[in-house]
């Protein structure tokens, strides 16, 4: 029998950043919030001090600071025939666990949508009409605007300490930030980070190329800052340790460093590490949760009755626990119809790697996470994808979050990977040679969907996560277009060789390759309860008292890394709860 | 030393002096080394002898004869040359005994049940051995394969060219071993062969910070805010490992 706790206000799942995001507001507004995290308590001190933190065989192959597959993975198979098998061993995507989930080691790369992002399919329609679209791509809009979300970006901004350079300011060009983006109404709270060589160079190669460069937005702290909560947060010494790692210098944002702190000291919060969330319990009529039912560190299991649950799990997560819990109907894709497991997509991501002779001092231990150069010359209404023949835009950046050797080091096309000349190459090529990567959109598909598992398991008896995807034509036309743009402009640098891994026609997902874990949709947000798990305010269509945030909620992935988007979302389902839902509870929307 | 005296560095000192009068003849009889020590350019002098000779490591995870194998193969992986230090003389077997040794080769942070599927190379891993099993079922594989081709040898005992022809082999999965894809277990052994000579010196390969001098990598000094705008200098400064010690 699991023990029963007293009823709280609100339960929350995950605290990662949209956990920590709920807490906040829902704390500031007087709940009582009880937070359940699966993984451990973690803090800068002690977990992420110097020098234990900076061990690249503990960050980078031992993943302390991941998700151990050990327990709870996916499975995985390109097409609904086939037989799925497990993600057995972490590659192409890093899920976070802990305090801090995936916040706390990420690189900090935080973007904003474009205003076409939102209404990503009624732009593609208007410009190319709706024959451009094939019939198995489910792009939607977002039921949500730039202008409405603008305040709430802005929020995540300010928490984060962003570092940029704004591009459009109350509907003016500025000079050295991105003018195709969406108009902002403050500038970033700090200016950029210095730039490494290669995100000189990308200066350099953009601007032959007639692109517009601009900084990186990075949450990686350019300077001293304090930020609207009084966290206070340290410039950034480009230690070269922070994908993969917590940062060591209260530099990079992180729920951590920026909001915990805070949360800690609240009577009306309480955070409970090492309890892993099994499934979201609900009343007889299925529409009503009444808590959740969880693992506490001894493995016992314990209900904790809440009025609100929210669903803060990462994407993955969030649907799994909407699966297994019964909230809402599985997507089937035969008919088409239910809406969990819908709309999965991912990431298009690709690198282009130069090579330079001695002269050049690339110097790639040294790093900042999100930092670094990019532009949006081919991406959102900037790409003619009319000409280009596929829907979706992209980037190409420079960025350098620091590499170590344990990480791997670039050599040149032919090198052998062992013995003398490999040596002779990694020493050549060590500190002389950079990256850019090449990000794309990734469309929704029918065939690519989340559902569970016939056959494996998870260590809490659960059935896990079934991917079904695979690269579309439209995404390997996009690579093979961006990578061809990139490797265009890194020569015009004249490196000594070039490398870029544009997908080819037919190449299927590989899972055992680090691609990035923005892993999207799945409980997408929409205006119609027949297509989309959750209404515009990432409420429950079906559960109105349960909200999932996350990325889960993209219909379709955009060019950009998601954070920036999943914190506006977080705060602007905060404040629909905090000014509408707690007045009224109910659906916000009526279906 | 009773066993109320346990003072690290005695115990340290004690061990030392055991390891290595144990270990002496039997580091002499082992083919791998003999070629390290030939090919590594003042390996067998000063630098290499010593108190703290990697070669006087006695393995705790590995047999014998398991230890003659990763000797020779990694002598061929990362030999010593001119470029820098080979992995033997790194350390780097020391590293896979103690490595081996850890959860993380028992599997614990891989999904690890059942049913184990055949599924193309695109889903990675899907067998049943762990990290630390890949590597001792691959090697015994490796040497039956090597007794029953050439008239009873282990690949310790087989001239360096055989040798490097039979890794070469393994890399692209043309050699046919028995229970193991010989590709499986040569990729897992040649990451596993970097980690030891990449990683900090801690865990017992990548002696002195060899490797990272060989490469110009700073280590964990982790501060380069100072160097991030310098374009016309190499970065200048020697390495430091976690212990704070300087290269
Ligand atoms: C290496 C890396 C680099 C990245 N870099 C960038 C970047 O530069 N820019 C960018 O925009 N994005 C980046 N991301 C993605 C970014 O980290 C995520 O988008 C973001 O953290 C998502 O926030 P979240 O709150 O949805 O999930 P998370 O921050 O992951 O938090 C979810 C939390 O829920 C917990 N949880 C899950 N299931 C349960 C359960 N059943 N019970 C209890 N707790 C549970 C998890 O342990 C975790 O702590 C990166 C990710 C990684 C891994
Ligand atoms: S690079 Fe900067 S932000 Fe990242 S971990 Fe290091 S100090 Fe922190």
């Amino acid at each position: 029998m699991a023990t029963v706790k007293p009823k709280v206000d609100a339960v929350i799942v995950g605290m990662g950043w949209t956990g920590a995001i709920l807490a906040k507001e829902l704390t500031d507004a007087g709940l009582h919030v009880v937070a359940l995290e699966r993984g451990a308590d973690r803090d800068t001190q002690p977990d992420f001090a110097y020098p234990k933190v900076v061990d690249e065989l503990e960050g980078s192959v031992h993943r302390r600071f991941l998700q151990s597959l050990g327990q709870e993975t996916v499975t995985i198979r390109h097409t609904g025939d086939a037989t799925a098998v497990p993600y057995r061993q972490m590659g192409s995507f890093k899920p976070g666990t802990g305090v801090g989930g995936a916040g706390t080691h990420w690189s900090g790369c935080h973007f904003r949508p474009l205003p076409e992002d939102m209404r990503f399919r009624s732009n593609v329609e208007q410009r190319y009409g709706k024959k451009f679209i094939p019939d198995d791509m489910t792009i939607e809009d977002f039921p949500v605007s730039y202008d409405e979300l603008e305040p709430h970006l802005d929020m995540f901004e300010r928490v984060c300490g962003t570092a940029g350079k704004a591009g459009v300011l109350n509907g003016v060009v500025q000079a050295g930030g991105n003018p195709f983006e969406g108009s902002r109404s403050r500038e970033y709270p700090l200016p950029p980070n210095p730039d490494y060589l290669g995100s000189e160079m990308f200066y350099k190669g953009a601007k032959e190329m007639g692109w517009h460069p601009y900084p990186i937005p990075a949450s990686n702290a350019s300077a001293p800052y304090i930020n609207p909560y009084g966290c206070q947060m340290g410039p950034c010494n480009a230690c070269g340790f922070c994908s993969d790692y917590g940062c060591l210098n209260y530099s990079k944002a992180s729920p951590n460093a920026c909001i915990l702190p805070v949360l800690r000291r609240r009577g009306n919060f309480e955070l409970r590490a090492n309890s892993q969330v099994l499934k979201v319990n609900l009343d007889s009529t299925k529409k009503k949760a009444t808590g959740v039912t969880y693992l506490d560190a001894e493995g016992k299991e314990v209900e904790q009755p809440a009025d609100i649950v929210l669903l803060c799990a990462f994407q993955l997560f969030n649907v799994h626990l909407m699966l297994v819990s019964g909230i809402g109907t599985p997507y089937d894709p035969e008919t088409n119809t239910g809406t969990i497991g819908r709309n999965y997509s991912y990431q298009n991501l690709n690198r282009v790697v130069l090579f330079f002779d001695k002269s050049v001092q690339a110097n790639p231990f040294i790093g900042i996470g999100g930092a670094g150069a990019t532009m949006d010359d081919l991406n959102g209404n900037q790409l003619d994808n009319g000409k280009a023949g596929f829907v979706g835009g992209g980037l190409v950046w420079a960025r350098q979050p620091g590499a170590g050797p344990v990480r791997g080091i670039n050599v040149p096309a032919g090198t052998p990977n062992w013995g003398s000349k490999w040596k002779q190459a990694v020493a050549d090529n060590f500190r002389h040679s950079f990256y850019f990567e090449v990000q794309g959109a990734c469309m929704s598909y029918r065939q690519n969907y989340l559902s569970l598992d016939p056959t494996y398991r998870d260590g809490f008896g659960r059935p896990l996560l079934r991917m079904t995807f695979d690269w579309q034509a439209n995404e390997i036309n996009a690579s093979q277009f961006f990578v061809d743009q990139a490797l265009k402009m890194g020569r015009t640098l004249n490196p000594l060789s070039i490398l870029g891994d544009a997908k080819k026609d037919g190449e299927h997902y590989n899972i055992t390759k680090y691609q990035s874990t923005h892993t999207c949709g799945g409980a997408t947000m929409g205006n119609n309860p027949a297509t989309s798990a959750l209404n515009r305010y990432l409420q429950s269509w079906d559960v109105p008292n349960v909200f999932a945030i996350g990325a889960n909620a993209f219909p379709q992935n955009n060019g950009y890394n998601p954070t920036g988007l999943v914190g506006g979302l977080a705060y602007w389902a905060a404040a629909a709860i905090r000014e509408k839902y707690l007045k009224d509870p109910g659906p916000l929307v009526q279906a | 030393m009773s066993e109320k005296d346990p003072s690290p560095d005695a115990l340290q000192s004690r061990r030392r002096i055991l390891m290595g009068l144990s270990l002496a003849p039997l580091a002499a009889a082992l083919p791998g080394v003999h070629a390290a020590d030939k090919a590594a350019p003042g390996a067998g002098g000063s630098s290499f002898a010593g108190a703290d000779d990697p070669r006087r490591y006695t393995p705790s995870f590995f047999k014998d004869t398991e230890w003659a194998f990763i000797q020779a193969a990694c002598d061929r992986l990362i030999p010593a040359d001119d470029t820098g230090p080979g992995a033997v003389e790194s350390g780097v077997p020391a590293f896979l005994d103690k490595h081996m040794q850890t959860p993380y080769a028992a599997g614990a942070i891989w999904y690890m049940q059942g049913p184990f599927l055949e599924a193309p190379a695109e889903f990675g891993y899907q067998g049943k051995l762990t990290l630390r099993d890949i590597i001792r079922v691959g090697i015994d594989a490796m040497d039956a394969h090597c007794r029953k081709t050439y008239a009873g040898k282990t690949f310790a005992q087989l001239d360096t060219a055989m040798q490097e022809d039979l890794l070469t082999q393994a890399e692209s999965g043309k050699l046919k071993l028995e229970g193991i894809s010989s590709k499986l277990f040569f990729s897992n052994f040649l990451n596993e062969v970097k980690n030891g000579y990449f990683a900090d010196p801690k865990y017992g390969g990548n002696r002195n910070m060899g490797a990272w001098k060989m490469i110009g990598y700073p280590g964990m000094r982790a501060d380069y805010i100072d160097w991030i705008g310098v374009r016309d200098k190499a970065y200048p400064l020697p390495p430091v490992d976690l212990s704070g010690k300087r290269g």
